[in-house]
């Protein structure tokens, strides 16, 4: 196993930022700490990268004991949020910093830069300074500095949210395919659950300093151990007693075997999507519910605002009790 | 409202003013811009040519022109005055650099009780009177009065009336400059390159050496010259520290006082026009940095 964190507490003042953290990140997978801000998920990350001391507990990497070693170290390739570009240097001498420090051979750093420009597909920038390049371009630049030392483990911080969303998109396509090559133990904290939810092999939702849930992407979604990770990985309402996703509910304008009855009291159009509110009818539950559906089963179905509507879970739709 | 309904009497004075931008041209902007060029010609540029052109004037009945003014200027008494200042100068700057990026480092990267009251002690320098500190210095370390003057008695090393003194008064004086330059660079790049680095294994001296010091490097460039410029000027610290004679700790500012107060005014002329010259010169230097300055970042 990679890194082993047992029974990590990290404290800022008063404010517990990590408490009783148990972890194992499995090797050469693709590991997303997912969580709201705030949450603490950034702070493990640091923790695991030897920037954040920990007030107690272990962090093991692969195998040794790195509870104690400093940051330059413990050979972790780390990439910031916001680049953290080395501005006064080429693309070229950013990548090859890492192994100039280590003193390799001339021969080997330029044969290494080459390749992992290559990777990134920067060769054309390669002497370029990193204020000369666009956003996607200066992280794809941190990438490839981060991965020159060969880490046993890439730690990424929120890698893309300095980036717009088509951008993002591209990027974290790209990072999938790269870790596809690449194979290196890859942990990247994320407050945004489309990302986590399409880019990792595992996923760690953490919140208010808490585990919350470990698991595969469709672990999580199908099998949420609670209503934090439920109303976490996407959108949820409540329909009857019971939570489900807005998309779960089968919505009809003819009278049916339904959960819940009321007329449509709002209508959003989100681009390819309908977002619907229904107001039940029902006085116990008299809350809200969302419905979401597409705009060509909104057209089929004749939905207007104002009509009236049953609801009921679709076949197969998963809902949590609560 | 009246920044979205433009009226007829303000619009044509408030408009560009609300981009941030003056207008180059109306009547106002052209009364204050004269106001502060006549301003500026009679407190500074006047006085000064007349310095410059009395270096070169026949003055107190000695020849003028450039030859008798090299002459004044390579007198080895000048000499003397210009290579003690140049001195002083120098290591006074040396060691407010070292130091000035020191400082400058611990007070943004680090956090620790006293940081505050450090930073405020930093700007004393530039508030105090130099004749204070000049007096202040005296009293800490002359071999008579000073808390230290037995220790330095038997060890015969001597601060007061001595180069040391006048480095430690010239040092006092310019300690801020470097530091109020590095600051907020360091503060505006951020702790992340260097946090970059050290997780690609760079220990704390390659960081500051590879990564701090590159992105800082014209701050301190700039802060040097400023430091440079007031060092070279200094009188009032250096005033009371030193002896002040001829040969014996007379520098190019007390050449000028001595040399004035001996109605010797040519010399005096012709060693102010250096220190003028000099101080253009630093001024040509800050601002062809400038642009370059702010082209980077």
């Amino acid at each position: 196993m990679s890194i082993e964190i047992s029974n990590v507490n990290k404290y800022f003042g008063d404010f517990a930022a990590l408490t009783d953290i148990d972890l194992t990140i499995p090797t050469g997978q693709l590991t997303a700490l997912l969580g709201p801000s705030g949450g603490g998920k950034s702070t493990l990350l640091r923790v695991i990268a030897g920037l954040e001391e920990a007030d107690s507990g272990t962090v093991t990497i692969e195998g040794a004991d790195a509870t104690a070693l400093p940051v330059q170290k413990r050979n972790v390739g780390f990439v910031f949020q916001h680049y953290a570009a080395f501005k006064h240097l080429s693309v070229r001498r950013n990548i090859a910093f890492g192994l100039e420090i280590r003193k390799r051979p001339r021969a080997e750093i330029d044969a290494k830069v080459e390749e992992l420009l290559e990777l990134v597909h920067l060769t054309a920038w390669a002497e370029r300074k990193p204020a000369q390049l666009s956003g996607g371009q200066r992280q794809r630049m941190a990438l490839a500095r981060a991965l020159a030392i060969e880490p046993s483990v890439l730690l990424l911080d929120e890698p893309f949210g300095a980036l717009d969303a088509k951008v993002r998109k591209e990027l974290r396509d790209w990072l999938r395919r790269l870790h596809d090559e690449v194979h290196v133990t890859t942990v990247f904290v994320t407050h945004d659950q489309e990302e986590a939810l399409e880019v990792a092999d595992q996923i760690v939702v953490i919140n208010e300093g808490r585990i919350e849930q470990v698991g595969t992407p469709d672990d999580l979604y199908d099998r949420p151990a609670s209503e934090f990770v439920l109303g976490f990985l996407g959108p949820v309402t409540r329909l009857g007693g019971d939570l489900i996703r807005p998309h779960d509910i089968e919505i009809s304008r003819y009278e049916q075997a339904a959960t819940a009855t009321g007329p449509i009291t709002r209508w959003t159009r989100v681009g390819f999507e309908v977002r619907l509110e229904i107001t039940p009818d029902d006085v116990l539950h008299p809350d809200p519910v969302q419905v979401a559906l597409t705009r060509t089963e909104a057209r089929a179905l004749d939905l207007h605002l104002g009509d009236q509507v049953w609801l009921r879970p679709a076949v197969g739709a998963q809902t949590v009790t609560t | 409202m009246a920044d979205t309904i433009p009226s007829p009497i303000d619009g044509a004075l408030t408009a560009p003013a609300r981009r941030g931008v003056r207008s180059r041209r109306g009547p106002l902007a052209l009364v204050l811009r004269t106001v502060v060029v006549l301003y500026l010609f009679f407190l500074v540029a006047w006085p000064v040519s007349l310095v410059v052109q009395r270096a070169f004037a026949p003055t107190g009945g000695q020849p003028g022109g450039i030859g008798p003014l090299w002459e004044r200027l390579t007198d080895p008494a000048a000499v003397y005055a210009f290579y003690l200042t140049l001195t002083v100068s120098f290591w006074a700057v040396v060691i407010n650099t070292i130091f000035g990026v020191g400082i400058s480092l611990l007070l943004v990267r680090h956090r620790f009780p006293g940081r505050r009251v450090l930073s405020v002690l930093i700007d004393l320098p530039m508030s105090v009177s130099p004749v204070v500190v000049g007096l202040a210095l005296v009293l800490t370390y002359s071999t008579s009065l000073g808390i230290f003057g037995d220790v330095l008695q038997t060890t015969g090393l001597r601060i007061i009336n001595s180069t040391p003194g006048l480095i430690m008064a010239t040092a006092f004086v310019s300690l801020p400059l470097v530091i109020r330059e590095v600051i907020p660079v360091l503060e505006e790049v951020g702790e992340d390159a260097e946090t970059a680095a050290r997780s690609l294994g760079a220990n704390g001296w390659q960081t500051f050496w590879r990564i701090t010091l590159p992105m800082i490097k014209w701050a301190v460039v700039y802060g040097v010259v400023l430091s440079a410029a007031r060092a070279i000027g200094e009188y009032g610290a250096v005033r009371i520290v030193s002896r002040g004679a001829e040969f014996n700790g007379e520098t190019a500012t007390l050449l000028i006082q001595n040399e004035y107060g001996a109605f010797n005014e040519a010399a005096a002329y012709a060693a102010a026009f250096v220190l003028v010259v000099l101080a253009v010169l630093a001024l040509v230097v800050v601002t062809v940095l400038r642009p370059q300055e702010s082209h980077r970042s």
